[in-house]
């Protein structure tokens, strides 16, 4: 069975550029991709990954709003008991990065990331490598 | 004069002209002339225009150099806008912050770590009373960048300039209020595209009957470039968008020598110095064939496509950042071999943060150069004659006629049917997604080489700039603001405020500028104003394609 991800963006950020592209390059990959369009909630992006029985989820945010936002999408899917992976892509200095990881995000992958850091720490969340 | 010679026309015209030196030469002295070319070809200030609107261009005046701000409450913004004036600015340019772009009031659940942030965050009179004052707007030109709620944000402005004494009919300034390509590729929407367009329709009347000195519209394909498109594609969808604009106008009963002056046009300069030249002039001569030929405008200044540049964010690395510099001086360049009437230069760090002072003073540093010390300035469309230039200008308009032949298929021979078919068909959405995808891909292969982040990678490890750092104390600050304004107001002038817009909001042919700069005048909030309006019209939900 492929990998399946739910990509989204949360809060008011409509830059979709980089959340389309990392789509076709997951489709690319062999992975199933769905995405929720712009201005979902926290709420809203837990109850579609569970819904969806998605494998990970992965955060487009390029506002600046990520420390706020991101945490909650973990704390969101936590309170439903699930364990999904979160992952965040977009402008995200590095000095953020641990605070992101402290707060549950299981990678984080600022601009320039390629193609194949992408998928690979995607499926390695996936398929843990013992 | 239709049959006056180009030449003549261009020689009339600089002679009239005032310049800003006697004389202008090279470092070594060597006089220039301020064009070159055949006698018998084309001059700038000249219908088509491709070398330029003006016949002196930057001998008269150099662009402006207009840096784009805001940040946090009303009084912080107000603060820095004084210093502009102080410093010999005549023209303000606002930043809105994301929850007032999309019609949001601060204490919104969904406004949670956005307020402030990204630019001012404008709630209700009180903010724009803040906002401007001890500011004379009958002396000051305001730039307002801000979309769906654009009409709103033009009430308040109004509302309050009258408090303060000063007219509607002497306010000068632009809103960009260019909704299409909201939907096309910045995607800061809120009500579907034909009751967005009624509000754009509502204002460009608005303003021609009583604000002479106002720009309605600054068409922008700025955003359509960051979101992933071609430079063809850019220069195809934003004047497309301009075309619709006039198209929707006209409707409203205003004929194109009324709408076409007053609306500007606003495009990114990306990191392929000759394509974005060619783009520029491309853009002139289109505007200027299709207003002459299929709009039957007369008025030269229909003609005459004025813009502003900005250069390409996305453009910018975070890898090795002080090499954005490079890339944004070499970006600016293109503006102004291009013609622009105005720019704003990226700070190098906005790959990773909003800028700091030092990276936006550096930024502006950049233009200055570019003005005062390479002399580029002295020579109108240096460029112009140019095998390759012309080549490619020939080749962007070319392209960019092809998707018009495309969108007018799509609108049965109206430009605006086509533009908001082919949003409802996610004709240009698809178009921008694909384009980003397959640069995306060439970066991927190594094809595309971005210096620091796929090839030239020592100093990638060296240590970050320091960066801007926003806190959420502006937030609470502005929240506890509108509080008050709640507390306070005239409840029942707002319900009155808020009724009167929903009835009017239902019948299509009022116009709601009288309405909503009463409610304006009550305290009504942006969004409770957005909400009553979002009652009649329902809000658009975007179906993604991937």
């Amino acid at each position: 069975m492929s990998v399946r991800v739910l990509v989204a963006k949360v809060g008011l950020d409509g830059h979709d550029r980089g959340i389309k592209v990392v789509a076709r390059i997951l489709r690319d990959a062999g992975m199933e991709v769905v995405y929720t369009g712009l201005f979902q909630t926290p709420d809203t992006v837990a109850m579609a990954a569970i819904q969806e029985d998605v494998d990970v989820v992965g955060l487009s945010m390029l506002s600046g709003a990520h420390l706020t936002l991101a945490p909650l999408v973990v704390e969101a899917l936590r309170q439903r008991d699930s364990s999904i992976p979160v992952v965040v892509g977009g402008i995200v200095p590095n000095n953020d990065v641990a605070d992101l990881k402290a707060a549950g995000i299981a990678a984080v992958f600022g601009p320039g990331a390629t193609d194949d850091e992408i998928v690979g720490a995607i499926m390695s969340l996936v398929q843990p490598i013992e | 004069m239709e049959k006056e010679r180009a030449y003549d026309r261009w020689s009339r015209d600089y002679d009239a002209a005032a310049l800003r030196r006697p004389s202008f030469a090279t470092m070594s002295g060597i006089e220039v002339d301020p064009v070159y070319g055949p006698p018998d070809g084309e001059f700038p200030g000249v219908y088509p225009y491709t070398r330029g609107i003006h016949a002196s261009m930057y001998r008269t005046r150099l662009w402006t150099m207009r840096m784009f701000a805001g940040f946090g409450t009303a009084i912080d913004t107000n603060a820095r806008f004084r210093d502009i004036i102080a410093a010999g600015g005549t023209g303000l340019s606002t930043a809105f912050d994301m929850p007032t772009l999309l019609g949001l009031d601060s204490d919104d659940p969904m406004s949670l770590g956005e307020v402030g942030r990204c630019g001012v965050a404008i709630d209700s009179i009180d903010d724009v009373r803040d906002l401007f004052r001890e500011i004379d707007l009958s002396k000051i030109t305001t730039s307002m960048t801000i979309n769906s709620p654009a009409a709103i944000m033009l009430a308040l402005f109004v509302a309050q300039a009258e408090e303060t004494g000063v007219p509607r009919s002497r306010l000068g300034g632009t809103l960009q209020n260019d909704i299409l390509k909201e939907y096309q590729a910045q995607k800061e929407f809120v009500f579907p595209p034909r009751q967005s367009m009624r509000l754009v329709r509502d204002t460009i009347a608005f303003t021609a009957a009583e604000m002479p000195k106002w720009n309605s519209v600054s068409v922008s394909g700025y955003h359509i470039r960051e979101a992933g498109s071609t430079a063809a594609e850019e220069l195809a969808f934003t004047l497309a968008n301009g075309f619709a604009y006039l198209e929707l106008a006209r409707e409203a009963g205003l004929s194109v020598d009324q709408v076409a002056p007053r609306l500007s046009f606003f495009f990114n300069a990306h990191i392929d110095f000759f394509e974005e030249i060619a783009k520029y002039r491309a853009a002139r001569r289109i505007w200027a064939t299709w207003l002459r030929n299929h709009y039957g405008a007369t008025d030269e200044r229909s003609w005459q496509l004025r813009f502003h540049t900005q250069t390409a964010g996305v453009s910018l690395t975070a890898q090795q950042p002080e090499n954005n510099l490079a890339r944004t001086a070499i970006e600016a360049l293109a503006g102004v071999l291009g013609g622009t009437q105005s720019l704003h230069t990226n700070s190098m760090d906005e790959a990773l943060a909003l800028p700091s002072e030092k990276a936006a003073r550096l930024a502006l540093r950049t233009q200055q150069i570019i003005a005062h010390e390479t002399n580029v300035a002295n020579v109108a469309d240096p460029l112009g004659g140019s095998w390759y230039v012309e080549a490619l200008t020939d080749e962007m308009e070319q392209q960019a006629e092809s998707l018009f032949a495309e969108l007018m298929d799509i609108g049965g021979g109206s430009m605006l049917e086509g533009c908001i078919g082919g949003i409802e068909q996610n004709w240009f959405q698809s178009h921008i997604a694909e384009s980003a995808y397959q640069l995306e891909r060439a970066f991927n292969r190594g094809d595309r080489i971005i210096v620091g982040v796929n090839d030239f990678l020592d100093g990638n490890d060296e240590a970050d700039l320091e960066l801007l750092r926003i806190t959420n104390a502006d937030e609470r600050k502005q929240v506890t603001r509108l509080a008050a304004v709640r507390q306070r107001r005239d409840d029942d002038a707002v319900r009155r405020a808020r009724e009167r817009l929903a009835n009017e909001a239902a019948d299509p042919a009022t116009n709601l500028m009288p309405a909503l700069i009463d409610a304006a005048r009550a305290e009504v909030t942006v969004g409770e104003m957005m909400t009553s309006l979002a009652g009649v019209f329902g809000r658009y939900v975007e179906v993604p394609v991937l």
